[in-house]
């Protein structure tokens, strides 16, 4: 079954027997078996949705099984709460970063660490379990002003201060540029020559048959194999995961540049929020028939170009931004909505839609310059004829357009707002993540919705932390770091390499000679 | 010892929603027995006496109305803005310079105006309110203070200014020194519309109020946009609506109608401005908009509920030798109970065992 063959007769680190969770209305765990081997990198895969989350905090201590039996090392154990799971010597890595941003690093570790009250002691020992694993990182730093890899390799040296037996890591490389992935694969795989078990959480084929050696795979809830990754493809992984055969976008062929759609020009925009980025000289084009991706790890200023393009933020100057050559920096979201430009914004129930709203309700959200809004007064029929259209074309599956928008998967939310933004027949359409936490089947339809818009003339910008994503479907890519924009490349003129390079922020110089050429 | 704590339940049940003011009603009733029996009297007879007896002749129901619309008036303005998360705790305020503005027009031009008085009245009460609305938008728009507390604030200024009125320049000459104003006249008089009643113009335009109420929240646009406001800012602005702009529409509206509450009040049952014009109306409609859960039609009915405890507590006052605070009690209840109501039908108690000793590490 492992790879390894001594590891059979060796007692597992840890065992979930039958472990079921259930929350009203849904199951999130079936009669889930698992167990982990010392030294063992372990795979945890499924889609958003499948009970991977649940799972985890059921071995962290922060939710309770309802039924099953959790064994360590031999021993049946109960998990209280998270103190007691890291007394045992279980350490997790979050998805959501759990740091202050106010705090020093060292200030942040010893808040989890109970027994180290001597700070600069403590700094040393940071220094060293730091140094020891190859991860750089300065104690008296603010948190504030680390990176998001940065931030991650704190979270990690926090779990490695109290020397954990398991690891858990939930997603940890969605916040990483290619070549940090890389660096935080050599961390685990060192921590598991020494011994120490680890459950890597991802959706995420490759890292997977690159890092671990054994996979168990969750559906609903349930556990529907378990496997040996390095020797699977990832269509087989994929078919275990989504339980049937998945399709890939078919990428039309050449496109037919247009004129300009989208164009900032030099835009420079100071946060409001004190630990937001600047927009540093900004400068893009989005051409008409093309879309063009923005790829960039979190918190590189992407928030903040967002906001500035669908006039949240207003811009300083009405001619750095301009729809089809006129003029919108001075436009708020309303003024450019009317001028042709759509926008699918990163959070969906909260910003995209409001959650305790209908359907039919969040169709008329932004599609109120028609005919569903007429002398003041809501065209209830339009409004409803409209949400069922989106609701049809989209395949959004709902109880009808009268479910209120939070009892729908993010997924079929997903397809929901882009349906709505997409039908309104926008001349620019700028997407954020726009498949960000969406299962394989949504993802497929919303990037087809997209190609189809690109085809239909119209300019797309999809700003998105999925490389793979941007690669499939747009025809130039930039990347975002610190607050500037590298220019773009032609997708068959670059490649992840490339890209993750840019990520990392080094094309700075060589703009910086450019604009210094310009002056 | 056990542990207790309120879970979100999944989803809450659609028939609870409504039937937690129905709740609150009969568990506000029971207290109040409870109440009356402590006070060493029958609670049948309190009930009668409180509930019954006020409204058992045409006079008494109408002065349901009378009691009603003002609150009502307040309640549909104020719970527009609640839905829109704008606080506006300062109807009483508004109340009141409604019946300043008003009735300082009906004192000093009704010779000038004639049948035009009328009019003139309610649109300068409706302006009174609007104007000690705006303040609060304004601070709130333009420096982002807490329409909570201005709009409070603003209330006791209103309240010293109506007595400095009434017992300095606007007093009654032939009052024998009381803190009065002359009483109105002529067409500065809001006549009732049945005789053996004291119902007029403020009950009608209470009416009116909740179906314009019902109308702007479930019909137009604006009222759209003033629900999803109010649900998720962020959505808000993403699509693009004015904030500040409903903002000032929600503090505008209930303003204005706290005027119209506090002239009509003035020129109608009262008939002269007295520093004691309100017992405290612009603070109950509170009560009334969330007992009828911010909905209109709602409001209707918890206005009716709530001046039918105004009448039942004067009349327990007479018949029974019941103090009035009473009816302060009993509304404290209520509301008490329907918070409490509402907060089960969202959350569970749950009472679990308490922890386990920590498992040997």
């Amino acid at each position: 079954m492992t790879s390894r063959g001594g590891l059979g007769s060796v007692t597992p680190r840890l065992e979930l027997r039958g472990i079921s969770k259930s929350y009203p209305g849904t199951i999130a765990n079936k009669n889930v078996e698992l167990s982990v081997m010392p030294g063992e990198l372990h795979a945890l895969l499924g889609e958003n949705g499948a009970g991977k989350s649940t799972l985890v905090k059921i071995i962290y201590g922060v939710v309770a099984a309802d039924e099953g039996e959790i064994r360590w090392e031999g021993r049946p154990i109960a998990v209280h709460d998270p103190a007691s799971a890291r007394r045992l010597g279980i350490g997790m890595v979050f998805q959501h970063f759990t740091l202050f941003e106010t705090l020093t690093v060292t200030e942040n570790i010893a808040l989890g660490l109970e027994k180290e009250r001597d700070i600069r002691r403590l700094a040393r020992r940071i220094e060293e379990t730091a140094t020891k694993y190859g991860l750089a990182l300065d104690p008296s730093r603010y948190v504030h002003d680390l990176s998001v890899g940065e931030r991650q390799r704190v979270e990690v040296v926090r779990c490695l201060m109290q020397e954990p037996k398991l690891l858990i890591m939930d997603e940890p490389t969605s916040v990483l540029t290619p070549q940090e992935v890389e660096r935080l694969f050599d961390v685990l795989r060192r921590l598991a020559a020494e011994g120490c078990s680890i459950l890597y959480i991802s959706h995420k084929l490759g890292e997977i048959m690159a890092l671990c050696q054994r996979a168990t795979v969750l559906r609903q809830g349930a556990v529907t194999a378990q496997c040996d990754p390095r020797r699977e493809t990832s269509a087989s992984l994929a078919r275990m995961m989504v339980g049937s055969e998945v399709l890939a976008v078919k990428r039309p062929g050449e496109h037919k540049e247009g004129d300009e759609a989208l164009t900032v020009t030099d835009l420079v925009l100071e946060p409001d929020d004190p630990f937001g980025t600047r927009l540093d000289h900004v400068s893009l084009n989005v051409r008409k028939g093309e879309i063009l991706g923005i790829a960039g790890v979190a918190g590189n200023g992407q928030t903040e170009l967002l906001r500035a393009l669908a006039g949240e933020t207003l811009a300083p100057r009405s001619d750095t931004i301009r729809i089809e050559g006129a003029n919108a920096g001075h436009l708020g979201p309303a003024g450019r909505r009317a001028r042709g430009l759509a926008f699918v914004p990163e959070e969906r129930l909260g910003r995209g839609a409001v959650a305790e709203l209908s359907l039919a309700d969040n169709a008329l959200l932004t599609a109120y310059l028609g005919g569903n809004v007429a002398a003041g007064m809501v065209q209830s029929g339009a409004v409803r004829d409209f949400a069922s259209a989106i609701v049809k074309s989209y395949n959004v599956v709902c109880a009808g357009i009268d479910a209120e928008a939070r009892s729908l998967s993010g997924g079929n939310m997903q397809k929901f707002i882009i349906g709505r933004e997409i039908l309104q027949q926008p001349r620019v359409l700028i997407a954020a993540h726009p498949t960000w936490g969406v299962d394989v089947g949504a993802a497929l339809t919303i990037h087809e919705a997209l190609i189809r818009l690109r085809d239909a003339g119209a300019a797309v910008l999809v700003v998105s932390e999925d490389l793979d994503e941007l690669f499939e479907i747009c025809d130039r890519i930039a990347v975002m770091s610190k607050g500037r924009i590298s220019e773009p490349k032609r997708v068959g003129e670059t490649d992840i390499d490339e890209i993750g390079l840019l990520m990392g922020g080094l094309f700075e110089d060589k703009q910086q000679a450019v604009s210094h050429a310009a002056d | 010892m056990p542990r207790i704590k309120l879970e979100p339940r999944a989803q809450s049940s659609r028939l609870m929603t409504y039937l937690s003011p129905l709740l609150a009603v009969v568990l506000t009733l029971m207290g109040a027995a409870v109440l009356f029996a402590i006070l060493g009297r029958d609670p049948l007879e309190a009930y009668r006496a409180f509930f019954i007896d006020p409204v058992s002749t045409l006079y008494g129901i109408g002065e349901l109305g009378v009691k009603g619309a003002p609150l009502i008036l307040c309640a549909i303005g104020l719970a527009i803005g609640f839905r829109a998360n704008v606080w506006n705790i300062g109807a009483e305020g508004q109340f009141i310079l409604g019946a300043i503005a008003g009735g300082g027009v009906g004192l000093f031009f009704e010779p000038l105006l004639g049948p035009l008085t009328m009019p003139a009245m309610l649109i300068a009460g409706a302006l009174g309110g609007l104007m000690w609305a705006a303040i609060p938008a304004f601070l709130k728009t333009r420096f982002n203070a807490n329409e909570i507390l201005t709009s409070l604030m603003l209330t006791y200024v209103a309240s010293l200014l109506l007595n400095y009125l009434v017992r300095g320049p606007w007093r009654d000459p032939q009052g024998y020194n009381f803190p009065q104003s002359k009483p109105f006249d002529g067409y500065a008089v809001f006549n009732p519309f049945f005789t053996g009643t004291r119902l007029g113009l403020g009950a009608l335009m209470a009416l009116l109020a909740v179906v314009g109420g019902w109308f702007l929240m479930s019909r137009s646009f604006l009222g759209y946009q003033i629900k999803v406001v109010g649900l998720t800012p962020a959505a808000a602005t993403y699509a693009g609506f004015n904030q500040k702009r409903v903002v000032w529409f929600c503090l505008a509206i209930s303003g204005a109608l706290a005027g119209l509450a506090g002239v009509n009040e003035v020129a109608g049952p009262i008939g002269q401005l007295l520093p004691t014009i309100s017992p405290g109306y612009g603070f109950t409609a509170i009560i009334v908009a969330f007992l009828g859960r911010l909905h209109p039609f709602g409001i209707l009915l918890a206005g009716l509920l709530i001046a039918l405890s105004y009448l039942g507590g004067e009349a327990a006052q007479i018949s029974l030798n019941l103090p009035v605070a009473v009816v302060g009690v009993f509304q404290g209840m209520l509301l008490f109970f329907l918070l409490a109501c509402e907060l089960l039908v969202r959350y569970r108690v749950v009472i679990g065992a308490p922890a386990v000793q920590s498992i040997a590490a």
